[in-house]
């Protein structure tokens, strides 16, 4: 349903004037909300061009913020691939025939789905810093590609899984017909087109794990949070600092979403008796931190 | 094994875990009212009220619950004084809640616009050809068709939420259970991988019964059509 359109009628006189009446008031209370938030923070000095000018000397870009980004974008790309590949190769396991696959495959799913990507963070983290695996300075980085790959990847397993349930049967009994395997079939038939079907869910899951890798401030891995927060307490502007991390946050990631959405549009044209990878339908993966 | 065993007379672990089944508690609630409104307001024929809407949700999805929760510490409790509680402590956990459920009501709020989607157009119309207006139509009609199809989603919602309430850790609330397990790892360095699967396995068997319980919820709920 279209809810936009059908809740309401097209609004006659008086439907119009009670909608410019509720029009004025939120705009009121909004611009109520933002002068209360405004005042609060004028008054805590926070608005000061002291505060704000840090931003304006290419230092300040050139030593925190990007250096912050580029690990921050580093971090989440690496994810990205490692995560793609854990979740074709699990997602094809949940797909076996041979049951024992499909039993393992399932559990390490199941499992890194249900534990907070935080806990396997810190875990991986002191773990791989005592063990002399890993340099002790590159733990933190470490740790945080693995729990991004781990809990992604099976996010992404998932989403393999239902694009090909989601595939027209045809295309399966077309790949037996010809004499293919199960797994010829799958690799070469099924997962190539469930890939296209699950591809603006799979931008959207990129947004998660960039808003993930956020994470790794916990962890002391020096990403953007991390810089901007050094350089509040450095410059004494930690506010306007986080604001700003939150502002380069929110382009990146609401361009990708708008790439998802534009994406999921393009694509409903040529899904033809196929359905689309929704996202909301899969279990706990909606809104990861 | 009395090695391990020890680790729970050192350690309070359920402790640990009640502070995260509090704060998803109250943050839950907190988002479900918030969230609840903001659909509202979405699906409502004012145009500055749709505006707000959409906004708060594209700022607080797009923004990382790390940077909410360390803002509430960093820059509301530290800088803006903001106290929610006599008490320090009080005072962080009530923090941390108001930044989990304004981050999980964007989550909400796009759950219970996906329930609205699955009521087919003629009950809306059947609505208006009723006579009822917009408010009546939404509390009478859509909306509780709406909670039911948005069921499936509103427990992912909660799944995420009850694991992300470790997230707290960065507002420093340090009584949850992703510090506590830092803190154990820290000082029991040869129980490494049995601490981790300890909280690991705790947080395995307070989310697949309400995946369960949601999933089963969604069949017996939906509305028959």
């Amino acid at each position: 349903m279209s809810a936009q359109q059908v809740l309401f009628d097209a609004p006659g006189p008086r439907a119009r004037r009670v909608i410019l009446i509720g029009n004025i008031v939120g705009v009121l209370i909004a611009l109520a909300i933002l002068w209360w938030v405004v005042a609060a923070l004028a008054e805590r000095g926070q608005l000061t061009g002291s505060m704000w000018s840090p931003f304006l000397e290419s230092r300040t870009w050139q030593f925190f913020i990007l250096p912050g980004l580029l690990n921050t974008l580093q971090a989440a790309g690496i994810s990205i691939v490692t995560a793609v590949a854990f979740g074709l190769v699990f997602g094809v396991g949940r797909l076996s025939n041979l049951a024992p696959v499909r039993w393992i495959a399932g559990t390490v799913v199941e499992f890194f789905r249900a534990v907070p990507v935080l806990l396997m963070m810190i875990f991986f983290w002191l773990a791989l810093g005592r063990s002399g695996v890993v340099q002790p300075q590159d733990a933190p980085f470490i740790a945080v590609i693995i729990a991004l790959t781990l809990y992604n990847g099976s996010v992404i397993a998932e989403l393999v899984r239902s694009g090909v349930h989601g595939l027209p049967r045809g295309q399966r009994e077309a790949g037996m017909a010809i004499g293919l395997t199960r797994s010829q079939s799958l690799r070469t038939i099924e997962v190539p087109q469930a890939l296209v079907a699950m591809l603006p869910a799979l931008v959207s899951q990129f947004v998660v794990i960039l808003k993930d890798s956020a994470l790794g401030f916990i962890i002391t891995y020096p990403e953007l949070l991390q810089y901007t927060r050094r350089l509040g307490v450095g410059e004494g502007n930690v506010i306007p600092s986080l604001l700003v991390a939150a502002t380069i946050f929110i382009v990146i990631n609401f361009a990708l979403s708008t790439l998802a959405t534009r994406l999921s549009v393009l694509l409903s044209f040529r899904a033809k008796g196929q359905k689309p990878v929704a996202r909301e339908a899969l279990a706990m993966d909606a809104s990861s931190s | 094994m009395e090695n391990y065993l020890s680790l729970f007379e050192t350690y309070d672990v359920p402790a640990a875990f009640w502070v995260n089944i509090q704060l998803s508690f109250w943050a839950a609630i907190f988002a479900l009212v918030i969230g609840t409104v903001l659909a509202l307001f979405r699906i409502s024929p004012i145009p500055s009220l749709q505006w707000f809407g959409a906004a708060y949700v594209n700022i607080f999805r797009n923004t990382p619950l790390t940077i909410i929760l360390a803002f509430g510490f960093l820059g509301l409790f530290s800088v803006m004084q903001v106290s929610l509680a006599g008490d320090l402590n009080a005072s962080l956990f009530r923090i941390a809640i108001v930044g989990l459920a304004l981050y999980h009501a964007a989550f909400v709020c796009e759950a219970i616009r996906s329930g609205v989607n699955t009521v087919p157009l003629g009950q809306a119309e059947a609505a208006r050809a009723i006579g009822l207006g917009f408010l009546p139509a939404a509390r009478l009609v859509i909306l509780p068709q709406a909670f039911r199809g948005a069921i499936a989603p509103l427990g992912n919602v909660l799944i995420a939420l009850i694991k992300n309430s470790t997230v707290a850790a960065a507002g420093s609330v340090a009584t949850e259970s992703s510090s506590l397990m830092k803190t154990m790892i820290e000082f029991r360095s040869d129980l490494v991988i049995p601490i981790f699967l300890t909280f690991a396995l705790g947080f395995v068997i307070l989310v697949i019964p309400i995946g369960l319980l949601t999933t089963w919820a969604s069949r017996k709920l939906a509305v028959a059509r």
